[in-house]
């Protein structure tokens, strides 16, 4: 019996082991999901040391002499210190840099291109649309304005929702439900392929039934 | 023979659980999973395909890599796991396709550490075999992981040396004849991300496509799809939503390409079964909405 074969058969096993929770919660179950649980966490584990700790904190700072690296190799030793009682104060150094770092990273490119481009991008294909855009495009276009002003006046809660204003909050909600539902469409067509990837795996693969 | 015998099981099992809700009597929800995977495996044993057309969003990003002239750049992350792999595979592959067959110039890289993996796979079942031709260094290169997430993205938009000094083979980028007039992701001419996660497309947009002023495209889970959306057409020239859109992209290169016809198209192959389960699927909303509704004109509880 060949690799492929003994690999074959290990995979279809613990496909069936996971599919079997819909049955009931059970052992077959249970001895399948810390395999997957405890591969995970090692390829992770190993991953994170060939590449972090030995390709660029060992590599760079003894082979290469790049020794700003030594800040990142003691800001990670210091994450460490939460191990230990008390001195698990010293983690929240490195944790604050962390925060402040990324905090900064993000900040101006989630301004920039994250907000200021949509806005602009609605804004500016509403009014091009409007300057000559086909009738397709142009609905399009108001639809997309009106569920983001509409939108937003749901969201802004320092006026009762009342009257008029109650009236545009409504259809605000009604575009977010339409939203979750859409999103929760794409969400079972994504679980959906996961499904038929592995019973395609069991036929063909597996008991190949199908070529 | 295969759509008909699909049509009586599968019809034939919800009327009788329309029948069994009308009557007011429960379906185990163990029946109902069995049912799906029941729908599914006879779609697929009897291979139900439907025919599938290019989107707009989908086009675009076809048209994009097909109008490039020879020799482009063209960066392709791996940005997935093995859960995603069903769905977002075969874009990476059909992508791997169309950019050698145009005689691009292809850089892998990944954000996720098991994207290096599923990039391995790719270059053994489709690269290698299908374009022997292609060298490594010139054609096509594999930069491999690289932890950090977007800070990644942030740095390489500057300069690819600081954080990729070698390859994923340990091979340093100078020695790579494809490097040589590259110097950051600025010198790219289209930069695609599939994916589905974080970091994904949405981390390559914020973090490479805005701030590098590069042509942005990418292939995306179902799941994440509605979320990047809003990026297209200014942020994002194409997007490819889950096997849907995989499949559309898949067609119109067979269309276009019809050697690729007999290669394996696994989102096509997909989207027959993916499309009788959703036909389930809403008719399970219509009958549990049809028991909802009697139950109530009775005044019964559910």
């Amino acid at each position: 019996m060949d690799g492929a074969v003994i690999s074959t058969w290990l995979a279809a096993l613990l496909t069936l082991g996971i599919m079997s929770f819909v049955y009931k919660d059970n052992l077959y179950y249970k001895i399948c999901e810390a395999i997957f649980i405890g591969i995970s966490a090692g390829y992770w584990f190993i991953t994170y040391f060939w590449d972090s700790l030995y390709r660029i904190a060992w590599i760079g700072v003894v082979h290469e002499g790049r020794y700003v690296l030594l800040g990142g190799v003691v800001l990670g030793a210091m994450m460490l210190m939460r191990l230990f009682g008390k001195i698990g104060w010293i983690a929240r150094w490195p944790l604050a840099f962390i925060v402040g770092a990324t905090a900064g990273l993000k900040m101006m490119v989630y301004f920039t291109t994250n907000a200021m481009a949509q806005i602009h991008g609605t804004v500016d294909d509403t009014m091009v649309a409007f300057g000559g855009g086909d009738l397709y495009d142009l609905i399009g276009r108001l639809v997309i304005l009106i569920g983001t002003v509409t939108g937003l006046i749901y969201f802004y809660f320092s006026k009762e929702h009342k009257g008029l204003f109650g009236g545009v909050a409504k259809v605000g909600t009604w575009f977010l439900m339409i939203t979750f539902g859409a999103s929760f469409g794409y969400t079972v067509m994504s679980r959906m392929s996961l499904l038929l990837g592995r019973i395609e795996f069991l036929l063909t693969d597996w008991l190949k039934l199908v070529k | 023979m295969g759509l008909i015998i699909s049509a009586v099981v599968i019809g034939g099992g919800l009327l009788w659980m329309l029948y069994l809700s009308i009557k007011g009597q429960d379906v185990d929800r163990r029946i109902v999973y069995v049912f799906v995977g029941a729908t599914v495996a006879l779609a697929i044993i009897f291979r139900l395909e439907f025919g599938e057309v290019a989107t707009p969003i989908v086009k675009s990003v076809f048209d994009k890599i097909e109008n490039l002239p020879a020799g482009s750049k063209i960066v392709l992350s791996y940005d997935f796991d093995p859960a995603m792999a069903p769905e977002v595979n075969p874009m990476a592959n059909a992508f791997i396709r169309h950019i050698l067959e145009k005689k691009h110039r292809l850089y892998f890289m990944s954000l996720w550490a098991t994207g290096q993996s599923l990039l391995s796979v790719s270059l053994n079942d489709v690269l290698k075999p299908e374009f022997p031709d292609a060298k490594y260094g010139v054609d096509y290169c594999n930069l491999g992981y690289k932890a950090g997430n977007e800070g990644v993205l942030n740095v390489v938009i500057t300069n690819f040396r600081k954080m990729f000094p070698s390859d994923a083979n340990g091979n340093s980028l100078d020695s790579l004849p494809m490097f040589k007039d590259v110097e950051s992701l600025k010198d790219m001419d289209l930069l695609i991300s599939v994916g589905g996660g974080k970091p994904g497309v949405k981390e390559w947009i914020l973090f490479a496509g805005d701030p590098g002023k590069v042509a942005m495209a990418g292939g995306s889970a179902a799941v994440s799809a509605p979320l990047l959306y809003p990026y297209w057409p200014r942020q994002l020239i194409g997007l490819l939503g889950g096997t849907k859109g995989a499949a559309e992209y898949e067609a119109e290169l067979i269309k276009t390409y019809p050697r690729f016809k007999d290669k394996s198209m696994p989102a096509l192959r997909m989207m027959g079964p993916q499309t009788m389960a959703h036909v389930v699927i809403i008719a399970f909303i219509v009958i549990g909405n049809v028991a909802y509704f009697r139950s109530r004109k009775k005044g019964g509880q559910l």
